[in-house]
């Protein structure tokens, strides 16, 4: 193929799946580099498994083309493929034992029967469960099924790891655990991976690359600071966390920042500028968590722009965070996120708001 | 006061049914060991004469060979052509699959007289004669529908991602079946040819238009030997089949337990 570029391992063109008359997955392209571990983010039902399953094979595509290192897999079965699955649910084998399920792959593959003993040994090492070879899958807890599932996928050396929603079946501690354990696994083994998920949280801390979907769409592909920072338009800021939006449009440029008029007639400066016309209509974004809350009588220190008064209406106790609702003068409500302060505000406190230039983004209008 | 009331009378109740039930059944087994031609209570005296008898009847010898080895047939037979079918219907997809699958079911529906009936005429049409190989036919058209029943709602419980995982592991199709899908299956497997093997062993109503003197089964030989007179020796062969019909299902249960034990 001309356009495999040397590291490009697997790579999507044109890709479309329709089941019947409803739209899965529409006109995708994907590179994935060799080594990277790619997030497919997005709701449920915006076709991540979908695209899984069709690089995968257990899916055709409608239309387009798959290709892996290079050549086109379109009409290679599944079983040719070798690609490593994880499923949601684990599908270990349940009437094997756990040596068995983990050499499973190693049976097809023309490695003899000593050299299989080691690797599969050296697998169950390196998901560290040393020793379970003779049980049965039943026989292990969620976290140790998910581990074995791992190993048996590791075990055949495969060209990609592709994992469907692996964590979302464990306990929010537990998840946590093995989420580190897999973002160490990909980096120590080098393994090429594609990760789905619908939570933000995971995709942002173990993504080389996020690719953010919506309704069989690509709406964004970039690393995880990028999609988080610069999102490209209303889903994708939204998807990825708090956001407060606003209305608002061009009126100028002053010291070097966008200026823009909000809806309730407030200026504005941002650091982002893409070349707007002055009177385009755009849309304002800023995180809840970049607000800076402070009360009234304090100064915010070497700030002088985009500094509001409000009177906070509602908070909200997270734990880790505080959540604050900040009506303003012009009666618009604001959304900021503090992490927790040594004197948390109340109900009814004088406060002032600070949103830093450097984090009003400006996209395009929903 | 009153629920208690109500209760016993419900137990009492419960006791009669059983009795009714059971009573007939407890006199053929006793009756089998009345050495007297005309079985009157109190018995005189226990014997195995009947038995003996029964061992020694060349044809009803032979009948019993018939059923053995026809039940066994069918349900090799049966879950033979099962087994791929359930597959067929559950993990794909093809034209007229719905009414395909309705009427292998469609046994169960019709009268066993209508089948017999029919399977009888369509032989006279290709002007073959009766045969064993009729009875065989036939007997698998009224076993399969459970075959397919019990294999199918199986099929349907084990997830497709447990073949999917061995597929992208590296297994082809036909591998996949037979390490994943076929181990997982053998409950359900067990279960159906032991049904076939039970139904086709008890089956007179069809079986009757099809056996020809040399395949008669044991069911059909007690009713023919019930036109004639009523020998003692129908209850020793009643006996007995109640002994396998009752412990066949067991051991198979037990073999079942132990192998879906070994299994998780
Ligand atoms: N076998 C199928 N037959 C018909 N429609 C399907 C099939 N599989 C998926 N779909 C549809 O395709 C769309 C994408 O499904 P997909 O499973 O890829 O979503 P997803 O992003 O993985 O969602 P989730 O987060 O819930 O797993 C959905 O609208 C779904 O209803
Ligand atoms: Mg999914």
């Amino acid at each position: 193929m001309d356009n495999a570029k040397n590291n490009q391992i697997v790579q999507l063109r044109n890709v479309v799946k329709r089941f019947d008359s409803v739209v899965a997955v529409e006109k995708m392209d994907l590179d994935i580099e060799e080594g990277s571990l790619v997030t497919l983010l997005g709701p449920s039902g915006c076709g991540k498994t979908t695209i899984l399953r069709m690089i995968a094979g257990l899916e055709d595509c409608t239309e387009g083309d798959i290709y892996i290192k290079g050549k086109r897999v379109n009409d290679v079965p599944v079983h040719k493929r070798n690609l490593g699955m994880i499923f949601q649910d684990y599908a270990l084998f349940p009437h094997k034992t756990i040596y068995d399920n983990v050499a499973f792959g190693l049976k097809y593959r023309n490695v003899s029967k000593a050299e299989i003993r080691k690797r599969v040994t050296r697998a169950l090492e390196t998901v560290r469960l040393p020793g379970v070879e003779h049980r049965k899958p039943a026989q292990l807890s969620g976290g140790q099924q998910q581990r074995i599932a791992l190993a048996r996928a590791i075990v055949i050396e495969p060209d990609v790891l592709l994992m469907d929603e692996p964590l979302s079946a464990l306990d929010e501690n537990l998840r946590e655990e093995m989420r580190q354990e897999v973002d160490n696994l990909q980096s120590e083994l080098g393994i090429t991976t594609i990760f789905v998920t619908h939570d933000q949280r995971e995709a942002l801390s173990m993504s080389d690359t996020i690719i953010v979907m919506k309704d069989g769409l690509k709406q964004q592909e970039g690393g995880p600071e990028e999609v988080y920072d610069a999102p490209v338009n209303h889903f994708v800021a939204d998807f990825l966390g708090h956001c407060n939006f606003y209305r608002c449009r061009i009126t100028g440029r002053e010291k070097g920042l966008t200026t823009v008029e909000v809806e309730g007639g407030q200026t504005l400066y941002s650091e982002h500028d893409e070349g707007w016309e002055v009177g385009e209509e755009l849309e304002l974004l800023v995180r809840a968590q970049k607000i800076v809350i402070e009360s009234r009588t304090e100064e915010i220190p070497g700030v002088s722009l985009n500094i509001f008064p409000g009177k906070v209406k509602s908070r909200m106790y997270m734990g880790g965070e505080a959540w604050y609702f900040v009506e303003m003068e012009d009666g618009t409500v604001i959304h900021a996120i503090n992490i927790s302060r040594v004197a948390p505000f109340h109900e009814g406190d004088e406060v002032t708001l600070h949103i830093p230039p450097r984090h009003c983004r400006l996209i395009p209008k929903d | 006061m009153l629920k208690i009331k109500g209760w016993s009378l419900i137990r009492f109740y419960t006791i009669l049914v059983y009795i009714w039930m059971f009573a007939p059944i407890a006199v053929v087994i006793i009756l089998s060991f009345n050495p007297q031609q005309f079985g009157t209570f109190p018995m005189e005296g226990f014997s195995f004469k009947w038995y003996g008898d029964l061992f020694h009847n060349r044809t009803i010898i032979m009948a019993f060979k018939n059923s053995m080895i026809l039940g066994s047939l069918t349900a090799i037979l049966t879950t033979a052509i099962g087994i791929p079918a359930a597959m067929a219907f559950i993990r794909y997809e093809f034209p007229g699959k719905n009414t395909l699958n309705t009427l292998l079911l469609a046994p169960i529906m019709i009268p066993e007289v209508v089948l017999g009936v029919s399977l009888l005429l369509f032989l006279r049409w290709l002007q073959q004669p009766k045969s064993f190989l009729l009875l065989l036919i036939g007997h698998c058209v009224l076993t399969l529908p459970y075959v397919l029943l019990v294999v199918q709602a199986r099929l349907v419980s084990i997830k497709r991602s447990y073949e999917e995982a061995s597929l992208t592991l590296g297994a082809g199709p036909f591998q996949t079946f037979k390490e994943v899908t076929l181990p997982l299956l053998t409950p359900a497997i067990m279960a159906g040819m032991l049904f076939s093997f039970s139904i086709s062993f008890d089956d007179v109503t069809a079986t009757l238009f099809w056996a020809t003197a040399q395949s008669q089964t044991v069911p059909v030989k007690i009713f023919a030997m019930l036109r004639n007179n009523i020998s003692p020796e129908i209850n020793a062969l009643g006996a007995v089949m109640i002994v396998l019909t009752i412990s066949i299902p067991l051991l198979a249960g037990y073999l079942a337990r132990r192998f879906s034990r070994r299994l998780e």
